[in-house]
């Protein structure tokens, strides 16, 4: 349990880390063209739909999810005092 | 007839004498009762043990078949791992009530009537509350009862059910049930409380993460499976479940993501891998059901794993909350890259548990060319990758460190999440052998070129769709908050319906009782004036008149004789 700095608490190795996804996520993109497809549907056998359908699947999960925060985010304690807020109305 | 001795008999009546045991002794009994079962699982052999007959009605309590011995299985080596975590604890009745409650699970399982399962239905909803009540807090008694309300309400669905059968004449026998059979409904009602449904669903995330660090363990492996084990043997190829599942693996992906205590976001992973399980059991046949048990049993492991690894930091930090974790690979480096193993294969990494399990439910669906679901449930595994394969360990594990300084977890809980995701890791390298378990033969070839091409594309992107809303800081952060979702029906709703009802009956009596109580008050005196000693009826009456009205109720009695 040292407390020294590590390796991923310096910035430039993170960004690196980063980079490092990128270029593999670029890797299977390129991957599509050298198999062949055997395609269930029509629209699986598309150029990159699997790599397109998750970044914008994932996209879209995460931007609605941060949506619907406005209607669902309530207070921590929100259940636990329900008498006292039955006294404040 | 033959005498069977039933697995789930071995075990709980062994789990009873984990009270009278201390130190080793108790540990090694706790350790050997799963394996015991698993050993007396394995000898039976296949087929219905001995039979009786209660009232007319005949009693199987032992059927050894492919779907029920893969259930009984999975729910075993569950019951051994979560064992092996618990031996650090000095707590008897826990780590007592965790075996009772894993015996229920296999006894459920190899029930061959329906009475039998109804009993360890129910005793599986008894003995698991106990591992929530074990919090001892005010807030986890709570919990506990609401737990406890949910789990006796599916048992009466399902009695309700089971009467209709028998009265209707279909006897006790646990097989196909169907939608149209008699009483069928009602039992959906009570597997889908239990498997968690859409809409009956709330009592899950709302009451699993209030479970002890244990007692949360033990709780995301056997009650759920043992739902989807009912509805594999008694709804498979239900139309309606297909839909059901699906909707099932997508909704909880919304509340995972802006979830913060971490044991929650789990909970709602676990609604969606159910959700893939009952989409399995919906489209039924070799894939559908093969698919849905065999992701039944990785899911118990490496959800089983999560919650370990989770549990390991709620018991080192004292909480799982994401806004207050962070850094803990640091001080946690082997809990932190065993909950890595249990996150990717959940992710159904290949090479990993869930990719072995998922993809036959992902090949039944597309052979079955169910665009949309197939669509809906990929999408879903992009998500559980998000929530749960990513957004776990890095709100733990890394992200911004909180500067919590802690040890690793007790050596025994370290060696259950080891072995945990070594049965992860061996599963997803040697699938054969949990397909080798299967209740249909498996023709599927796991590792062909474009599936594991598509499988790492379609998760990498998404990783990179994290990586990029986290460091945009698009990515909404972890905020100490609740979101809420169906429980508030039965947490804010209702409670506040009753006691607005009970302030408007008050102001109501205010209100109204007072002119009533007046009102009716005048009414007896008007009433009662001529009763009275100057009243009316009160005075002297001639003899002449009483004549009279004798005359006229004789006259009337005659009249009503006659007619």
């Amino acid at each position: 349990m040292n407390d020294d700095r590590r390796w991923l608490d310096e910035p430039r190795n993170v960004t690196r880390i980063v980079y490092g996804l990128a270029a593999l996520c670029a890797l299977a993109i390129v991957a599509d063209v050298f198999y062949r497809k055997k395609p269930h549907f029509g629209i699986d056998g598309w150029f990159a739909f699997y790599p397109l359908y998750g970044f914008v699947g994932s996209v879209g999960l995460v931007l609605t999810a941060k949506w619907l925060r406005r209607f669902l985010k309530r207070d921590e304690d929100y259940y636990d005092r329900p008498e006292r807020d039955e006294d404040d109305d | 007839m033959r005498m069977t001795i039933s697995p789930a008999l071995v075990v709980m009546l062994g789990a009873l004498g984990t009270p009278l045991l201390r130190g080793r002794a108790r540990g090694a009994l706790l350790v050997s009762l799963p394996i015991a079962g698993l050993v007396v699982l394995w000898v039976l052999p296949e087929g219905v043990g001995a039979s009786f007959e209660v009232f007319g009605l005949v009693l199987t309590p032992v059927r050894v078949d492919a779907l029920s011995r893969v259930f009984a299985t999975g729910f075993l080596v569950a019951a051994l791992l979560t064992a092996i975590y618990a031996l650090h604890l000095r707590d008897s009745l826990q780590q007592a009530m965790v075996l009772v409650y894993a015996a229920t699970a296999v006894g459920g399982a190899l029930a061959g009537d329906l009475l039998t399962l109804f009993v360890f239905w129910e005793l599986a909803g008894l003995s698991s509350v106990f591992l929530i009540w074990a919090g001892r807090t005010e807030r986890s008694y709570r919990a506990g009862m609401r737990y406890l309300a949910v789990q006796v309400l599916s048992g009466l669905l399902m009695l309700a059910g089971i009467v209709l059968r028998v009265t209707a004449g279909e006897g006790l026998e646990f097989g196909y049930l169907g939608l149209d059979g008699p009483g069928g409904t009602l039992i959906l009602c009570a597997i889908g409380l239990k498997c968690a449904f859409p809409v009956l669903h709330a009592w899950l995330p709302d009451t699993y993460p209030e479970s002890t660090v244990v007692g949360a363990v033990a709780l995301s492996a056997f009650t759920t499976k043992l739902a989807v084990y009912t509805l594999a043997r008694g709804y498979p190829g239900t139309e309606m479940l297909v839909w059901i599942g699906a909707i099932m693996t997508c909704f909880p992906i919304f509340y995972a993501v802006i979830e913060n205590d971490l044991r929650r976001v789990l909970a709602y992973s676990m609604i969606n891998q159910l959700g893939f399980m009952v989409v399995g059991v919906g489209i039924g046949g070799a894939f559908g059901i093969n698919g849905a048990a065999a992701h039944a049993v990785a899911d118990m492991v490496f959800k089983g794993l999560l919650f370990m690894s989770m549990g390991a930091v709620l018991m080192r930090t004292g909480t799982t909350k994401g806004s207050e974790l962070g850094g803990l690979y640091k001080s946690m480096p082997q809990t932190a890259v065993l909950c890595m193993i249990g996150a990717a294969s959940i992710s159904a990494f290949p090479l990993f548990s869930g990719f072995a399990s998922k993809s036959l439910i992902m090949e039944g669906v597309a052979a079955d060319h169910r665009m949309v679901i197939w669509l809906m449930l990929l999408f879903a595994s992009a998500g559980v990758f998000h929530h749960a394969g990513i957004k776990i360990p890095y709100f733990a594990f890394f992200a911004h460190d909180h500067g919590h300084r802690v040890a690793e977890p007790p050596v025994s809980m370290r060696v259950a999440m080891a072995l945990a995701a070594l049965l992860c890791i061996t599963i997803g390298a040697v699938p054969s052998l949990l397909y080798g378990l299967l209740p249909y033969p498996v023709e599927y070839e796991l590792f062909t070129t474009p599936h594991v091409i598509n499988q790492l594309q379609l998760l990498l992107l998404a990783s990179m769709a994290f990586t990029l809303l986290v460091r945009t800081g698009l990515y909404p952060p972890e905020l100490r908050s609740v979101n809420v979702d169906f429980e508030v029906v039965y947490r804010r709703f209702l409670p506040s319906a009753w006691h607005a009802a009970a302030r408007g009956l008050t102001r109501l009596r205010a209100r109204v009782g007072a002119p009533v109580r007046r009102a009716t008050e005048k009414l007896w005196v008007a009433a009662t004036r001529p009763l009275r000693p100057d009243g009316r009826v009160a005075v002297t009456w001639s003899t002449h008149l009483m004549i009279w009205w004798l005359v006229l109720v004789l006259g009337g009695v005659l009249l009503l004789a006659l007619l």
